[in-house]
C-alpha cells in the first residue's frame, strides 16, 4: 500500500504537474533587484526560474499565465499569529515548555481564510505571553484542500526527517506577572525561568552520564527536553518583551543558556537599538496606531523599525493575529517606511527577514528557483492603502482567487465570514490581551 | 470718522497686526489641492486665516495675501479631521485604573454621568490623534454598560476641557451588545431585559417631564431634581442623541425599534452589520457612525466588513467614521486611518473625505463651526505631503482655532 502511493505521487509529480509560466508581471524577488515584464516559472510545488522574458525560456507546454500590469512577490510570512483559537499553557504555572501549541489549533477557524487574504503563506503559531514560558510554537505553511486547511498536520513544516518544526514561545514584563504560582516581579521572572533552564543542563548531563552508563537514566520530563532543544540551538526561543531593560533581559538569558533568540514586538527597541545590534540579536516588531493600552507600550514608536534598521539589526514584522489583522499585513511595514524605514527593508520584513528567523530561508522568503513556490499576486504597490491581494499561491497551488466570491468574502468581510473565530486573550483574565 | 484720528487708529492697527503676527493670527495656508469639501477641490489654492476664522478660500492668483503673513504650504490641505466617535481624554493612555474614567461599572444605567466631569486634555493620546489632523472629536463615555453616561464635542486642543468644548452634552451613549450583557445574577443579562431596562427608564423620564411642566405652573410645589431622568428627559425633548453602540443586526433593529416608540433621535454607533438592515435604518432617519475598519472581526463584530461604509453610502443613509474604543492595544485608534480603509473599498477618496469632515460636523450639529473650508468657520486644517490616505503619507501640519497646534511630521 505504501509503495503504491509514492508510486502515485511520483508519477502526479512527473507527469500531471505542468509548468506554470506567469508572464508579464513585475516581480519583486527581495533577494535581488524587482524585474519588470517579468517571467515566473513555476513546476509542481517549487519555483523553477525567474527573470526578464528573454532571460527565461518558457517550456513549450507550460500554462501561460498572464499577469500583466500585476506585482508578483513571495507570500508573506508571520513570525507570530495566535489564530485559530490557540490554547497552549495553561493557568497552573508559568513555565510549561512541554506543551505544544499544534495540540489546540483549529484549522477551520476563520482566521486561516483571511491569512491567505492577506498573502500569508508561512506562520508561527504560537501560545500567547501570560506565561514566562507558554508552550512550543509550530510552523505552518498554509496549504488548503477544497478551502480549507484539513488538519494540523497537514499544514505542519517539518524537516527532512518528518519532524515538524516550531519554537518555544516565552515572555518577559509584565504579561506572565500575576497571584503566586505566577511571579510578582521581574527579578523574580528571571528567576524562575534561570532556576528551570539550569534544571533542564542537569537533566541533559544526567542523560548523557546515563547513556555512558554512569547514572541511571531520569524519567522523560517533556518541559526540560524543549528547554535542552532551545539551548542546543534546535529549537528559536521567540521572546514576548518590550521594555529596555526586559529586552536586556532576554539577551542576557539566551548568552547565559545559549538559546538563539527572536525578540518580539520591543516596544521600546529605539531605546537600545545598538545594544540589539551589538548583540546581533534579530527583532520581529509590532507596530499599532498608537502608545499605551499597558504600561510597557507607552513609549511604543512608529520609527522602532527604521532605527533598529539603521543600527543595522535585522527587522521583521508580525500581525500578532488578533491583535491586528492578517489582510492588513501589509500596512504595518507601509507603516515602517512612513516613519523612516527603507522599502527595500520593509519589504524584506514581511518575508525573507521572518523567514530567516525561523530558519526556513532556504525554502520560502524570495522568489528564488529551488524555493517553494509561495507567491501572491498584487494589483498594485505593495505598500499603498489601494492595492488588493488578488491571489495567493502555497507550493504551486492557489489558495486564495479574490474574484472567487467564497473567498472574497474572507477578504472584505461579511455576513457568515466570522465563524469560529474567538477572541485569544493572553493572561487567563489576569490580563487583557495578547499583544 | 475724524480725520485727525485717522492717523492714530492706522498705528493702533499696525500694532495690533505686528502682535496677532507674534500669536500667528493671520496665517496663510497653501496648498498644491485645497479641499474645501463644500465645494470641488482647488488646484493652487490658499487659505487666509484671521482671528482664528476663516477668512478667504480660493485659487492663489485670486487671494492677496497681506504683507507679514505667515505663510505655510503643503501638497494637500483639507479641513480638519472630525472623529465621530471617541473615547480619547477619558480612556488615557497609560490603561491603568487611575486613568480610566471612561465606563462606571457600579451601575448599568447612568445617563447622568458627564464627559466634561472625566475628560482630561492633556492625556497624551489628545495629543497623538491631533498629530495626525484630527481636529474635533466627539468623545465620551465608553460602549460597555447599558447605559454609560454622556459624549460631548471638543477640539484636540487646550489646557482644560472648558476651553476647547464645542458642546458638552451632545448624546447619551447606549450599548446594546453583548458587552453590556451582565452574567449570573446581576442585571441586565439577557438582551430582552436590555430593552426592558431602558424602555422603563424612558417611561419614568416621560412621567418626570410632565411632572416637570406641571410644576412650572404657578403657585405648584417645587420638584426635587432628578439628574438620572433629566438626562434621559433631554432625549425625549429632542435636545440630545442617544448613541446606541450595536453590531448584530438583531441588535440595530431593536435600536431602530425603540426609536420609533419613543420617538428619539438616534445614531446607529458600530454598526457591524448595518449592511443586512439598511432600507430600516435609511427608513428610521437613523444615521450610522461606522466601527473602526481595522476593528476585531470578533465576538458581536465577527461579520464586520471593510466594504460597510460605501454600502451604506450608496444607500442614502449618512455615515461617519470613529475611532472607537479599544480595550487594549492600539490605547486609541486615529480615525483617519479607519476612514482610509473604508476608501480603499469602495467609498472613494472624495466621500471619505466628506465622511471625516463636513458630514460628521453634519451628523453632530457642528457644520456652523467647523467641517469645511468655508469663509467664518473656525479655522481648523490638516496638511499632508500627499493622499491623505496613503500608508505612506504625512499629516505635516494641523491649525485649530487659526494657531499652529503641530508642525510635526507624522
Amino acid at each position: 500500500m505504501a509503495l503504491f502511493v509514492c508510486l502515485v505521487t511520483t508519477l502526479s509529480t512527473n507527469a500531471a504537474e505542468p509548468t506554470k509560466a506567469f508572464v508579464g508581471a513585475t516581480l519583486i524577488p527581495i533577494e535581488g533587484k524587482p524585474i519588470s515584464q517579468g517571467v515566473l516559472l513555476v513546476t509542481g510545488t517549487k519555483i523553477q526560474a525567474l527573470g526578464d522574458r528573454e532571460s527565461v525560456t518558457i517550456p513549450t507546454d507550460a500554462e501561460i499565465v498572464d499577469c500583466t500590469g500585476k506585482v508578483i512577490m513571495p507570500g508573506l510570512v508571520c513570525t507570530h499569529s495566535h489564530i485559530g483559537g490557540v490554547g497552549a499553557a495553561d493557568g497552573s504555572g508559568p513555565i510549561q515548555p512541554g506543551v505544544r501549541v499544534s495540540d489546540s489549533i483549529n484549522v477551520r477557524d476563520s482566521g486561516f481564510k483571511r491569512a491567505v487574504a492577506g498573502g500569508l503563506t508561512t506562520l508561527n503559531i504560537m501560545p500567547g505571553s501570560g506565561h514566562l514560558i507558554s508552550g512550543q510554537t509550530v510552523y505552518v505553511k498554509l496549504r488548503f484542500s477544497e478551502d480549507l486547511p484539513r488538519t494540523i498536520d497537514d499544514i505542519m513544516i517539518r524537516d527532512s526527517e518528518g519532524t515538524s518544526l516550531g519554537g518555544l514561545k516565552m515572555a518577559n514584563g509584565t504579561n506572565p506577572q500575576g497571584e503566586p504560582p505566577f511571579p510578582g516581579t521581574r527579578g523574580r521572572s528571571a528567576f524562575l525561568v534561570r532556576e528551570q533552564y539550569i534544571k533542564a543542563r542537569e537533566y541533559h548531563a544526567q542523560k548523557i552520564r546515563a547513556e555512558e552508563g554512569g547514572a541511571e537514566m531520569p524519567p522523560v520530563n517533556l518541559h526540560f527536553e524543549a528547554l535542552v532543544e532551545a539551548m542546543q540551538g534546535k529549537r528559536v526561543v521567540h521572546h514576548h518583551t518590550h521594555r529596555h531593560d526586559d529586552i536586556m533581559t532576554v539577551i542576557r538569558l539566551s548568552r547565559e543558556f545559549g538559546f538563539s533568540v527572536v525578540l518580539h514586538h520591543v516596544s521600546e527597541g529605539w531605546r537600545v537599538a545598538e545594544e540589539i545590534a551589538a548583540a546581533n540579536v534579530p527583532c520581529s516588531v509590532i507596530l499599532v496606531d498608537s502608545p499605551g493600552g499597558k504600561l510597557e507600550a507607552r513609549y511604543l514608536q512608529l520609527d522602532t523599525p527604521g532605527i533598529l534598521e539603521k543600527s543595522g539589526v535585522k527587522v521583521a514584522f508580525h500581525t500578532d493575529d488578533y491583535i491586528t489583522d492578517s489582510r492588513i499585513f501589509f500596512r504595518m511595514a507601509a507603516m515602517g517606511v512612513r516613519a523612516g524605514m527603507s522599502r527595500e527593508k520593509a519589504l524584506e520584513g514581511l518575508t525573507l527577514a521572518g523567514a530567516e528567523m525561523l530558519g526556513l530561508e532556504k525554502r520560502v522568503g524570495s522568489l528564488k528557483a529551488g524555493k517553494d513556490a509561495d507567491f501572491i499576486l498584487l494589483d498594485g504597490d505593495p505598500l499603498s492603502v489601494y492595492t488588493k491581494v488578488e491571489e495567493t499561491w502555497v507550493e504551486g497551488q492557489r489558495v486564495f482567487d479574490r474574484r472567487n466570491p467564497s473567498d472574497r468574502i474572507y477578504a472584505v468581510g461579511g455576513y457568515g465570514a466570522g465563524h469560529d473565530q474567538k477572541p485569544y486573550f493572553c493572561c487567563y483574565g489576569r490580563n487583557q490581551g495578547a499583544n | 470718522m475724524n480725520a485727525r484720528l485717522v492717523p492714530l487708529a492706522l498705528f493702533v492697527l499696525i500694532c495690533l497686526s505686528s502682535e496677532r503676527l507674534g500669536s500667528a493670527q493671520e496665517i496663510a495656508i497653501q496648498g498644491d489641492m485645497v479641499y474645501p469639501v463644500s465645494r470641488p477641490p482647488i488646484k493652487k489654492g490658499v487659505v487666509l486665516i484671521r482671528d482664528g476664522k476663516i477668512a478667504a478660500v480660493g485659487k492663489a492668483d485670486a487671494i492677496e495675501i497681506p504683507q507679514g503673513t505667515q505663510v505655510l504650504r503643503a501638497p494637500v490641505v483639507t479641513p480638519g479631521l472630525i472623529d465621530a466617535h471617541s473615547v480619547v481624554g477619558l480612556t488615557g493612555i497609560l490603561n491603568q485604573d487611575e486613568d480610566q474614567d471612561q465606563l462606571d461599572p457600579t451601575e448599568p444605567v447612568q445617563p447622568q454621568l458627564r464627559a466634561v466631569d472625566a475628560y482630561n486634555a492633556k492625556d497624551p493620546l489628545v495629543e497623538w490623534i491631533r498629530d495626525f489632523g484630527v481636529t474635533t472629536v466627539h468623545t465620551g463615555h465608553a460602549p460597555g454598560e447599558l447605559v454609560s453616561g454622556q459624549t460631548m464635542i471638543i477640539k484636540t486642543t487646550g489646557e482644560t476641557v472648558d476651553a476647547s468644548t464645542l458642546n458638552p452634552f451632545r448624546a447619551i451613549a447606549v450599548t446594546l451588545t453583548s458587552q453590556a450583557q451582565k452574567s449570573g445574577k446581576s442585571s441586565p443579562g439577557t438582551r430582552g431585559k436590555m430593552l426592558a431596562v431602558l424602555r422603563q427608564n424612558l417611561l419614568q423620564a416621560k412621567e418626570y417631564l410632565a411632572k416637570i411642566k406641571a410644576s412650572q405652573k404657578e403657585d405648584a410645589a417645587p420638584l426635587a431634581r432628578d439628574l438620572k431622568l433629566e438626562s434621559f428627559a433631554s432625549v425625549l425633548e429632542g435636545d440630545t442623541t442617544l448613541l446606541i453602540t450595536a453590531d448584530r443586526s438583531q441588535d440595530i433593529a431593536s435600536a431602530l425599534r425603540l426609536a420609533e416608540e419613543f420617538g428619539l433621535k438616534i445614531w446607529i454607533d458600530s454598526g457591524a452589520e448595518a449592511y443586512l438592515l439598511m432600507d430600516e435604518i435609511r427608513d428610521a432617519g437613523a444615521a450610522v457612525i461606522v466601527h473602526p475598519s481595522m476593528a476585531r472581526a470578533v465576538g458581536d463584530r465577527e461579520n464586520l466588513s471593510f466594504e460597510t461604509a460605501a454600502k451604506l453610502h450608496e444607500a442614502g443613509i449618512p455615515v461617519a467614521f470613529q475611532s472607537g474604543f479599544e480595550p487594549y492595544v492600539p490605547k486609541t485608534r486615529v480615525v483617519l486611518f479607519e476612514a482610509a480603509l473604508f476608501s480603499a473599498n469602495g467609498l472613494g477618496f472624495e466621500k471619505t473625505l466628506q465622511g471625516l469632515t463636513l458630514d460628521a460636523a453634519k451628523l453632530l450639529g457642528i457644520q456652523n463651526r467647523v467641517g469645511s473650508l468655508d469663509v467664518g468657520k473656525d479655522a481648523d486644517l490638516a496638511m499632508y505631503d500627499g493622499d491623505p490616505f496613503e500608508y505612506t503619507s504625512h499629516c505635516v501640519g494641523v491649525i485649530i482655532n487659526g494657531e499652529i497646534a503641530s508642525q510635526k511630521v507624522r
